[in-house]
């Protein structure tokens, strides 16, 4: 019957609704964001955007543009939009826990 | 003798050759100026020409008139900077030599980026208002304009002054108005953002201006490309705006030379330290207005509190002390919205533009994120100020500080909280 419990976890969002705190962040929360954001079923070709974006933002402190993206991660501008429609910066960022890129000004 | 080189003699580089020159020992110091243009243009401007407002001749001065005696101007085009090796290589042949360089070759737009934009329609029914050439053919273009769709499309961002197309709209509401021809343009206003603009209250401040105007907002529109025959443009997720006529704010980039160099970022813009504003890879290179990747408005007033700092900061590392001056990213923009009418924001990094008053607390004269028919002769006494005080380096009364005192700080909203089920 346990097994069956579904397990409640409560995660604090940012004024933007992204994750306001990282360690929170799993593979697992990624799936239930990506969800929420209609974005379906994470795909090898998600993750790839995803790593990279968390890499990046490690390095860099902030989440990079489209336009970084498509230059290094490798997936082009139209993939990026099928991936994660509308606003693939902002969306696959969310997904990954991390801030709203400050990208824009 | 030590050389400065300042690369770009729009409105951070005049204003910067100004300040130097009047500072530095010439017997010390030999100044030199690049720019392959030899008129200046008072950028703000071109938003009113469009609508017939100013002519040419309001936005255009001889760059000539506005540096120093002593200052050695170089009219020539910039072709790569060599910065390990202090060289700068012109297109004329000339290599330039320096010890220490500005950097302010500002930003221009690029429509080539966008698949579509520059073919047939191209200043036909598809302008700019950020070149003079696309505000003058835009004027031309709307004086016999029958009337349609109007779109709005901002490209992606950062572009510079980013309020200029919100002002746009506004100040065509009020050119249609007053020609009696409303009621036969739709405008629409197509942005990447989700709002009206990128700062929350702001946005929401600007955003009912729009819905008063009747203007129509689509927002988080990527533009992929522009069909030509079917007159419209498409986003890169499939989404269609159909239009008669297109005023694009094409994708704004650092100027090509700075790519050649491999001395920018994705978009050209040179990684700059926020705060000291020296280059992030050479300690003899300061970068200054459009030209940065500065997390801060590209705009003139910016690039004004900017100069401050970048002037206190170069001569502290030539005389090899720290650099001590910081720049907080303070903008300071009057957004004018038609019918003799604007409105004022001031901000920095940190703090969004938020209602109150500039710059005297409580009194004024100016009203911020407010409607005042003061905020418009501001804007329009702007253009005074530019040619006479801002690029010759005058002191303004405006400390290039932000200041808290004078605005209203909303209380904070509660963080959310958001439960999920895993
Ligand atoms: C429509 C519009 C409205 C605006 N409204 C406002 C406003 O209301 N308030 C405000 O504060 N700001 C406003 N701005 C922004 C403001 O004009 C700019 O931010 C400001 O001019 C930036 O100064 P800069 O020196 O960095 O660049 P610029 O003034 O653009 O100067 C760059 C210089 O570099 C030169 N250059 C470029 N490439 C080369 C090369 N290869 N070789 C040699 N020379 C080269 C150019 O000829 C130019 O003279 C507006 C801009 C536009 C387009």
């Amino acid at each position: 019957m346990t097994s069956e419990t579904k397990q409640e976890k409560t995660v604090l969002l940012d004024q933007d609704g992204h994750l306001a705190n990282r360690e929170d962040w799993s593979e697992e929360l990624a799936q239930e964001l990506a969800n929420i954001e209609d974005v379906g079923e994470l795909t090898d070709r998600h993750w790839k955007v995803i790593k990279y974006i968390q890499k990046e933002f490690d390095e860099q402190g902030d989440a990079p543009s489209i336009r970084k993206l498509t230059k290094e991660s490798g997936v082009s501008t139209k993939e990026l939009y099928q991936l994660f429609p509308k606003g693939p910066a902002k969306k696959a960022a969310k997904i990954a826990g991390l801030p709203k890129p400050k990208g824009c000004i | 003798m030590k050389d400065i080189l300042i690369l770009g003699a729009g409105t951070s580089g005049t204003m910067m050759a100004n300040k130097l020159s009047k500072a530095l020992k010439s017997d010390e110091f030999r100044l030199t100026i690049v720019d392959k243009d030899e008129t200046h243009y008072y950028q703000p401007g071109f938003l009113f020409i469009p609508f017939g407002i100013y002519s040419k001749e309001d936005v255009i001065k001889p760059k000539k008139n506005f540096f120093p005696k002593d200052t050695n101007v170089i009219v020539s085009e910039i072709d790569l900077i060599k910065p390990e090796e202090n060289k700068v290589h012109l297109s004329s042949g000339d290599v330039l030599s320096y010890d220490y360089l500005i950097i302010a070759t500002g930003t221009e737009i690029r429509p080539d980026e966008i698949e579509g934009m520059t073919d047939e329609l191209w200043k036909k029914s598809i302008f700019d208002f950020y070149t003079i050439e696309g505000a003058l053919a835009l004027a031309e273009f709307l004086d016999d304009w029958e009337g349609g769709k109007l779109v709005l499309n901002i490209a992606e961002m950062p572009i510079k002054c980013p309020v200029a197309p919100l002002e746009f709209l506004f100040l065509a509401d009020d050119y249609f108005k007053k020609k009696g021809m409303r009621d036969k343009v739709e405008i629409i206003f197509v942005t990447p953002l989700d709002a009206a603009f990128t700062k929350p209250i702001a946005a929401r401040e600007l955003g009912n201006f729009l819905e008063e105007k009747n203007i129509n907002l689509v927002t988080e529109f990527n533009i992929g490309r522009v069909d030509n025959e079917e007159k419209k443009i498409i986003s890169w997720d499939e989404r269609e705006v159909e239009f008669d006529l297109l005023v694009t704010i094409p994708t704004n980039m650092g100027i090509e030379a700075i790519e050649k160099s491999e001395m920018g970022d994705e978009l050209n813009f040179i990684p700059t330290d926020n705060h000291t504003l020296q280059s992030e890879n050479w300690e003899n290179i300061f970068v200054i207005g459009d030209a940065t990747n500065l997390p801060s408005s590209k705009a003139g007033s910016v690039a004004h509190f900017e100069s401050d700092v970048l002037f206190e900061n170069l001569l502290s590392h030539i005389n090899g002390e720290p650099l001590t001056a910081s720049f907080d990213g303070h903008a300071n923009c009057f957004i004018e919205s038609g019918d003799g009418k604007g409105l004022l924001i001031d901000f920095n990094y940190d703090t969004e533009p938020l209602p109150g008053k500039f710059p005297i607390p409580g009194i004024g004269p100016f009203s911020l994120l407010k409607e005042t028919k003061m905020n418009h002769i501001g804007k329009m006494g702007f253009k005074w100020l530019y040619w006479n005080m801002l690029i010759k380096g005058r002191d303004l009364p405006l400390e290039s500080q932000m200041s808290m005192a004078g605005k209203i700080v909303p209380e904070k909203e509660e963080q959310e909280t958001k439960t999920l089920q895993l």
